[in-house]
């Protein structure tokens, strides 16, 4: 969509964070002893393939799809968990953690600004201050040995904030609270075991934000709770985005839970963004034959539902990421398409729908409204 | 008469530390045709009471007392061999939680959908594989599916397979447990329409289990919600959407977040569910509940029907 370096614009607008360029993440897949021999290129699941974004400050921006999409990875991507095969992550750090970044050899472009796609190794561990992330399972993602106490102090440990004990004690403590795990001093000695699912989250989201980070991407945050605490850890959430000025990347397959968090959605399909835009737009209006279909897929809590069948417009099922369709990749499923077959045949099957602004600041990919 | 008759059903598991009482006194009725949907938060009871219904409680878990008439027949009471031989399968059978688990990976599905059928009918193989194809088809599957092995199939199509499977001897009752929980809101949407489509046809009744009272609404002519091993409201699905009583009912209702209509702030309910080996000694949702009165924390609410087949367990309710 944007093409900042071409342009010669900023690389990030003053209200940005992030500006996610591009970016694509391929995991190479093994090969066997013939297909080297035979001399078979090597094949790839192309879990993220080419996808552009911006995050503004204090936004909350959402990552929605199904599993296998790529929101996953794209949220891994930005902190480095995983090899980047191609693209550009923009990114502003505040100014100590940017003198370290580059203390650290990275490259320090324009306004500021670096590309997290292209920091060396070295780099990686003073870009954690900034970017963090918080997982979807409480349960795998606690050490069980530590206490919550030596879980939240090793982060500022390893980054050497806090100089002595008492310091780190006090930020453990001042954290605690503000994740309302309170008085902190009945929660510090304990075990993740001794703790409910809705607490463990807490003192995960807590481990996140002890290091006052800028960017925070939150797996789906609220997927293994139930749905009586869903709402606490929310709202708990968009307190810190208040109190600390932090902004969110929000993953999650759940667009109901999107539309009472999120100022904008991007809607992902096989690696790719297929729509983008205001968060309550793209659920009340969506365009993409992709994005209707998920959306009309969701059950709501109201009785009649149950006297109709549900009117799911899509056909078969989500292809490997190794073998992606030609043309749009939601063409061999896409209603739309067998609808206006001879106009379109020309098209989905055979060229990539650019992304396009159909209303202000919202895109969409498809063939549909862009011939 | 009802097809099934669930009456003061206790379950309870025998832990080292203690006794989990985790069904503990539950009653309802359901009949011919019906589909039961059971909410609740985990750790509430509900896949107790499914795994109850089919005498199949994991040890150190045992039904107490009570009784579970199917049928006509108390199912609490048949010995293991009365059960494999008269009940399961026949009279009831369950979908489990996490289907993709519930196959076995060195069989192939045809197989896996006629052993019951050769079993329990004494079909001969070819005739049993024919009937594994045409239930097959019945739920949306081809009948070339017969010789794959579940690694080949998608998350879906796996709970299409298990789906054929519970319905093979054609039971009265099936029971669903969290039948959608892993799979995505598209292939979530495609089979509640296939449950739909068999209630329908086959005037089956279903007890279904969710912890997603939208997955409920989806299928559910009857609503029981679950609070930490009690039952604590039932009654039509309109009558519980539309006209909650019990206080944990309305505040599930709020913390629901919907995808139309206006965004209001969604409730959550604060702290825990209790401990179940020493729960409070008089309401269970005492501890959480926005509404409590001194009598709640003393003594347990007793059930009143507070409309025609609307049953709630509150002292809001009660007169004492």
């Amino acid at each position: 969509m944007e093409r900042a370096v071409e342009a010669g614009r900023e690389l990030l607008g003053p209200d940005e964070i992030l500006r996610v360029e591009d970016l694509r993440v391929w995991f190479p897949l093994r090969r066997g002893i013939i297909d080297i021999i035979t001399g078979k290129p090597r094949r790839y699941v192309r879990a993220v393939d080419g996808i552009s974004f911006t995050v503004k400050k204090k936004e909350v921006f959402c990552l929605v799809g199904e599993s296998g999409c790529g929101k996953t990875t794209t949220g891994k991507a930005i902190i480095r968990l995983v090899p980047i095969v191609g693209g550009h992550i923009y990114f502003r750090p505040n100014r100590s953690v940017l003198e370290d970044l580059w203390g650290h050899g990275a490259e320090v472009l324009e306004g500021g600004v670096v590309d997290i796609a292209a920091l060396p190794e070295t780099a990686i561990k003073p870009l954690r201050r900034s970017v963090q992330m918080i997982y979807q399972d409480p349960y795998g993602s606690l050490n069980p040995r530590f206490t919550i106490e030596q879980t939240l102090e090793e982060p500022l440990i390893i980054h050497g904030l806090g100089f002595t004990r008492e310091e780190r004690v006090e930020l453990v403590a001042r954290i605690l609270e503000a994740v309302r795990l309170v008085p902190p001093e009945d929660f510090m000695g304990r075990y993740p075991h001794q703790l409910s699912g809705g607490q463990r989250q807490r003192v995960a989201i807590a481990r996140a934000m002890i290091l006052n980070p800028e960017l925070v991407v939150a797996d789906e945050p609220v997927s293994m709770l139930d749905v009586s605490i869903r709402a606490e850890i929310l709202e708990l959430l968009m307190d810190l985005r208040e109190r600390l000025g932090v902004s969110y990347i929000f993953i999650t397959h759940d667009l109901a839970v999107a539309r009472y968090i999120c100022d904008r959605i991007a809607v992902m399909y096989l690696g790719k963004i297929v729509e983008l835009g205001d968060a309550r737009r793209v659920i009340e209006h969506p365009y993409h034959p992709y994005t209707q279909a998920l959306i009309a897929a969701i059950p709501e809590p109201d009785p009649e539902n149950r006297k109709k069948m549900r009117n799911i417009r899509i056909k078969g099922e989500v292809p490997s990421a190794v073998n992606i369709p030609p043309g749009c990749r939601f063409h061999p499923r896409c209603v739309a398409f067998d609808e206006k077959r001879s106009e379109l045949e020309a098209y989905c099957p055979r060229r990539e729908p650019p992304f396009e602004e159909v209303e202000k600041g919202h895109y969409v990919s498809c063939w549909l409204y862009s011939r | 008469m009802p097809l099934l008759e669930v009456r003061d059903l206790k379950t309870y598991f025998f832990t080292l530390a203690g006794v989990v009482k985790a069904v503990d006194g539950v009653s309802f009725t359901l009949d011919h045709g019906e589909v039961l949907g059971l909410a609740g938060e985990s750790g509430s009871g509900k896949s107790t009471i499914a795994y109850s219904i089919m005498n199949l409680v994991p040890p150190p878990g045992k039904i107490v007392s009570g009784s579970i008439i199917l049928d006509g027949v108390d199912v609490a009471k048949l010995s293991e061999s009365e059960l494999r031989s008269k009940i399961r399968w026949r009279k009831v059978s369950m979908v489990f939680q996490g289907a993709m688990n519930a196959l076995t990976p060195v069989y192939t599905i045809g197989y896996q959908i006629a052993e019951p059928l050769i079993q329990h009918l004494g079909m001969t193989k070819r005739e049993a594989m024919e009937r594994a194809a045409e239930l097959l088809e019945m739920v949306g599957l081809h009948r070339s599916m017969l010789n794959r092995y579940p690694h080949e199939l998608s998350g879906g199509q796996k709970q299409r397979v298990v789906i054929a499977m519970a319905l093979a001897l054609e039971p009265p009752l099936v029971i669903a447990d969290e039948p959608t929980t892993a799979l995505d809101v598209v292939v979530q949407a495609q089979i509640l329409n296939l449950l739909k489509k068999l209630k329908r046809e086959k005037n089956m009744s279903i007890i279904l289990i969710s912890h997603d009272l939208s997955v409920i609404a989806e299928l559910a002519d009857k609503v029981g919600i679950m609070y930490a091993g009690k039952l604590v409201e039932i009654g039509t699905a309109e009558q519980i959407f539309n006209n909650p009583q019990h206080p944990y009912t309305r505040l599930l209702l709020k913390s629901i977040p919907r995808l139309r209509g206006p965004v209001d702030k969604l409730e959550y309910i604060p702290g825990t569910p209790p401990d179940l080996r020493r729960p409070p000694p008089g309401c269970r949702f005492y501890p959480r509940c926005p509404m409590r009165m001194d009598v709640c924390n003393e003594e347990e609410p007793p059930i009143i029907e507070v409309e025609k087949g609307h049953y709630v367990a509150c002292w809001l309710h009660a007169k004492r």
